[in-house]
């Protein structure tokens, strides 16, 4: 690993004096996708920023029709949060679902979402909820935050403070998993708001996470798992790798968010919000 | 820089370089070498350790990170000439082949029979092992070992 200096500040004041110190600062949050990148060289920060000292990107309640998560809360609490479960059950059985239980312990939501890993699960979740990430300058809503790969629409100095989800009590994800890795090759959210259905899918697109408007509208119109089986989706927007090929991931996508409507549709813990 | 932990229940200080990992500062600084390196790219999980009692890889976490935090080893969990009731069970089940994932195994079986406060069945302990991985592929005699640990160590 390159060389860095490290600092551990305790404070959001603080983080961002010591952001704009230098020419390539880094965030460290949950750090299990960061370390193992600067492990590889492939990252190569001159000051890391340490977040797990900062108690206020920590907090996890209930915010004016919906739940407020801070940055640095880890998966694990995410899932084990009963007030996530009480109003975004999805989340909390997404957040149950992602890596393992040692990477549970240690990664964050705000980690996740400003890497933008293309098969990274938060942002489906993100997407699907119609969720606002809020920084420390300005709010963003998902629809505008995933750019690309890899990309958000975070600026090189600022940081993430909390991601805001709106109630929604029917909704879910279903992840198809690569069975080495255990990334998904496929992950789709599906929230079900008073305003209308929302899809997103991870671990698909050539751009990254996106929303399934085609999907959305079939479903506005008629909320069944065959709704969407007439739906096609370009293979040519797909990824494809050793692992599924274009056409592959496409079908997958249609299949699985069919399966998972048929489960939220049936499940009465999901009732309509 | 100056780092000061706790590590199985000792108070340790140390200058270490930002970038040391914490797996690299307790096989080499501290000579702990029961926590082992396997993949190196944090899969494997036979470098997990416990910080503040919970488990983490300590492959995928800078040694710094344990400023002020507690470190539990495998080395930290028989007392005396005791063995952990977990180790006592892997043990008894023969629930190791070459025994190199044995320690993180360990590790994590601990983490998992805390989280699920003796409510453990075959599946959940087979989902929950998904990060650790033995490749003699001894799963059966591992997951016996847990969920008899389990019962021992039942509040």
């Amino acid at each position: 690993m390159n060389k860095f200096d490290y600092a551990c500040p305790t404070s959001l004041a603080e983080t961002l004096g010591l952001l704009r110190e230098r020419d390539e600062p880094m965030l460290l949050a949950g750090g299990q996708t960061l370390v193992p990148t600067m492990k590889q060289g492939l990252a190569a920060p001159d000051l890391l920023i340490d977040l797990n000292g900062v108690s206020e990107l920590m907090e996890l309640a209930v915010s004016d029709g919906g739940v407020r998560v801070g940055a640095m809360c880890r998966h694990a609490a995410v899932a084990a949060s009963p007030v996530v479960r009480d109003n975004v059950p999805g989340l909390a059985d997404l957040a149950a679902m992602i890596g393992d239980a040692q990477v549970r312990n240690r990664g964050t939501i705000g980690g996740s979402v400003a890497n933008n890993d293309p098969a990274a699960d938060y942002p489906a979740a993100l997407l699907a909820l119609d969720a606002t990430i809020r920084t420390d300058r300005r709010e963003i809503g998902a629809d505008a935050f995933f750019v690309d790969l890899f990309e958000t629409a975070l600026e090189p100095d600022e940081m993430i403070r909390d991601v805001v989800f709106p109630s929604c009590r029917s909704c879910g994800y279903v992840k198809f998993r690569q069975p080495a890795s255990r990334f998904a090759i496929v992950g789709v959210f599906v929230a079900r708001h008073r305003h209308g259905v929302r899809v997103a899918v991870t671990g698909a697109g050539t751009a990254g996470v996106f929303r399934w408007t085609e999907a959305e509208a079939a479903l506005d119109a008629r909320f069944a798992g065959d709704a969407v089986a007439g739906l096609e989706l370009d293979p040519e927007q797909m990824l494809s790798d050793i692992h599924a090929g274009g056409a592959y991931r496409a079908n997958l996508v249609r299949v699985l968010t069919g399966r998972l409507v048929e489960t939220l549709g049936a499940d009465s813990r999901h009732p309509l919000a | 820089m100056r780092l000061e932990t706790e590590i199985n229940g000792k108070p340790v200080a140390a200058e270490v370089e930002p970038r040391t990992l914490l797996v690299e500062f307790l096989r080499d600084q501290c000579r702990l070498t029961g926590t082992h390196v396997g993949c190196d790219t944090s899969q494997c999980g036979a470098c997990v350790v416990h910080l503040d009692g919970v488990a983490v890889k300590s492959c995928a976490l800078l040694a710094l990170q344990s400023q002020g935090r507690k470190v539990t080893t495998i080395e930290g969990l028989a007392e005396g000439g005791t063995l952990h009731p977990m180790q006592q069970a892997f043990h008894e089940h023969h629930a190791l082949q070459c025994g190199f994932c044995t320690p993180g195994m360990i590790m994590s079986a601990l983490d998992m029979v805390a989280r699920h406060a003796g409510d453990l069945d075959e599946h959940t302990v087979r989902e929950e092992l998904e990060g650790n991985i033995c490749r003699c592929t001894g799963y059966e005699n591992i997951v016996r070992a847990i969920l008899d640990a389990a019962e021992t160590m039942r509040p």
